[in-house]
């Protein structure tokens, strides 16, 4: 099994849709020659052509809205995001035309928008935000947010395949710095969760960056035996992996990179009140970044974005509940 | 409009008086494999392309058996079986996607145009200026076509653009044509050479069709901003007395079409009261597509298609 990082898992993803699926081409912005702003795509023209690894005008609202008019003739678009922070400019399209297609007419939308996200490495308020909430506020769309190689690369290509729009956030601070082993060739990835550690003490629930926050922040906290969930798929929510954990554990700390206010964990959260408050021996704790937009300088960033300590430390008072 | 004051029209109730010929010529010169993104004014394409009266009326109506299920309202449909997709209200959101689809055709060579409609006061919105530029730079199969009905809601093109936005095409490399929007013959013949640039790999062509709003934005809207001079100055233009006058010269017996006309448009009002509203319990299904759903071919009547493509009759 290859080992690869998350980033060459996403590009190895969308190399072996394309070598099996004419229909399944690229388009962006700087993605070509460039290679993408991360290098994503890098090697993709020469491999597969100006026509499939598409430079677009600057434009989002154009990238979504003509990926969509694509799609409804039975082409497979695969948009990048030069950053998540720009799909702002296309959301209308994503949430208004993509979204809800199918809903409206019956008329199927096979788009996956690829997402580059989050914060840790001085990106500023426009480079490092987390806007999966947006999305799961908007009826029609799938969202995914994988935390490791394997599932980025498993998560990609069953986004690819998927029939609807698939929102899919990959997280810029794990592109290069998580590694992993691979599986060669093509697999899909289910949109459930993930038991990152098995545990009967606590559960932490997390996704994308902040599932390796979690497993730092909880790998030796005096003996206790702490389970960690990677939600991978925000939408659809694996509510019954989410509830199972609590009946086991009874105690919950929810951590977002994103926001606080209606996060993907504030709807954790509300799912465990509404469904697992029989189960709980402690109230359901939450980690978030702040409502405030994302700092540039180092010292601002990391007081708002959270931190190994900051889980820990939720983690420690919630044990002694 | 009667429906509507009767209440069985839910919500509000937009209709094309006065512009009916901008989508009927238009539509009568697209090929069944083309694709149409049509205007909440534009009911003729959707008849042009085989919607049967009484599918739109109970669209109208919000049941069953209209062409989205009840899940949408009046003129937003497209039969995705006849080639045509729906507009959603964010003007002009569809030129991006009939930019997109234009895209879909050029990536796989083949000769198929896309077309859609949009009107005055979406030339504003961000999204004409990246369909046309995205259309120029690709050089893409597609036909915009602008429907300058002299008003946006209340607004009149003055408030809208201080420079005509058929002379902007120019500048993104393609050619913009001013056309009689309440000729329907003259949209045909417009539209026609503007699908034979697109199929010719010439790129895209906006085409303006100058008409004239002759209702208000909807029902509610009794259009007292609008002179009444021009409202009787765009009356005596009306583009179906003018196909009327047409007919005539050709000896056709109009009386005879109409009451043909009237009769099938009574049927089909009835054939829709018919039909059941939609169950509230199945409001929540189909949100998510379990296998690709895509777009089929529609009507193309108009029978200069195997000549005008060089293969014979």
């Amino acid at each position: 099994m290859p080992t690869m990082t998350y980033l060459q898992a996403i590009s190895d993803a969308m190399r072996e849709e394309m070598r099996a699926d004419e229909r399944v081409f690229v388009m962006g912005e700087d993605i070509g020659a460039f290679g993408g702003a991360f290098k994503v795509t890098d090697g993709f023209l020469d491999e597969f052509g100006a026509s499939r690894v598409m430079d677009t005008p600057l434009a989002e609202s154009g990238i979504v809205g003509t990926a969509v008019g694509a799609a409804v003739e039975g082409m497979r678009p695969i948009c990048e995001m030069q950053f998540s922070d720009f799909i702002s400019c296309g959301f209308d399209q994503l949430v208004n035309v993509a979204a809800k297609m199918y809903y409206r007419q019956g008329l199927s939308v096979n788009i996956t928008v690829r997402l580059p996200s989050g914060g840790g490495f001085s990106g500023g308020p426009y480079h490092s935000q987390n806007p999966e909430a947006w999305f799961m506020h908007s009826p029609g769309l799938k969202v995914v947010a994988p935390s490791t190689a394997q599932d980025a690369k498993g998560l990609l290509i069953k986004a690819i395949r998927d029939p609807n729009p698939v929102v899919f956030m990959e997280h810029k601070h794990l592109y290069r710095r998580v590694k992993g082993d691979v599986t060669a060739g093509s697999y899909e990835t289910p949109f459930t969760a993930r038991l990152a550690r098995e545990g009967e003490d606590l559960t932490v629930i997390a996704y994308g960056a902040m599932v390796h926050a979690a497993m730092e922040a909880t790998e030796d906290l005096g003996g206790a035996s702490v389970e960690v969930l990677d939600l991978r798929s925000l939408v659809p929510l694996d509510e019954e992996a989410i509830l199972a954990s609590v009946r086991k554990t009874s105690k919950v700390v929810i951590v977002d990179e994103a926001n606080m206010t209606c996060a993907a964990g504030a709807q954790v959260a509300a799912l465990i009140a509404e469904r697992g408050w029989e189960d709980l021996d402690g109230p359901v704790v939450r980690v978030a970044t702040p409502d405030v937009p994302i700092p540039f300088s180092p010292t601002l960033e990391q007081a708002v974005l959270p931190q190994v300590d900051d889980i820990k430390e939720a983690c420690r008072e919630l044990l002694a509940y | 409009m009667t429906l509507y004051r009767q209440g069985k029209v839910p919500g509000s109730f937009y209709d094309g008086y006065g512009q009916e010929a901008v989508s009927a010529g238009a539509t009568w010169a697209m090929a069944p494999e083309d694709r149409l993104c049509i205007l909440h004014r534009d009911l003729a394409a959707h008849l042009i392309r085989g919607v049967p009266p009484a599918r739109i009326f109970a669209q109208y109506m919000g049941r069953d058996g209209g062409v989205t299920g009840g899940r949408e309202g009046n003129v937003h449909f497209g039969d995705r079986n006849l080639g045509c997709v729906g507009m959603v209200s964010m003007l002009p959101d569809m030129m991006l996607v009939a930019a997109g689809m234009a895209m879909a055709f050029k990536l796989r060579d083949e000769t198929r145009c896309a077309i859609t409609w949009f009107g005055d006061g979406s030339t504003s919105r961000g999204d004409f200026h990246e369909a046309m530029n995205w259309a120029g730079v690709q050089k893409l199969p597609v036909i915009f076509v602008l429907e300058n009905n002299q008003y946006a809601y209340s607004t009149p093109t003055a408030g809208q653009f201080a420079v005509n936005p058929v002379e902007r095409a120019a500048a993104y490399g393609f050619p913009g044509v001013t056309v009689d929007g309440n000729d329907a013959e003259a949209m045909f013949e417009a539209t026609r050479v503007a699908r034979e640039r697109a199929i010719a790999g010439d790129g895209p062509t906006l085409l303006e069709a100058v008409t004239m709003r002759m209702h208000g934005h909807a029902a509610h809207d009794d259009m007292k901003y609008v002179p009444s001079e021009l409202v009787e100055k765009w009356r005596a233009k009306d583009p179906i007395d003018l196909q009327v006058r047409r007919a005539e010269t050709l000896d056709v017996d109009v009386e005879a079409l109409r009451a043909e006309i009237k009769a099938e448009i009574e049927a089909g009002v009835e054939e829709a009261l018919a039909m059941a509203m939609p169950d509230g319990d199945t409001a929540t299904d189909r949100l998510f597509a379990d296998e690709e759903a895509l777009l089929s071919d529609g009507n193309g009547p108009w029978s200069g298609f195997a000549h005008a493509s060089g293969e014979g009759a």
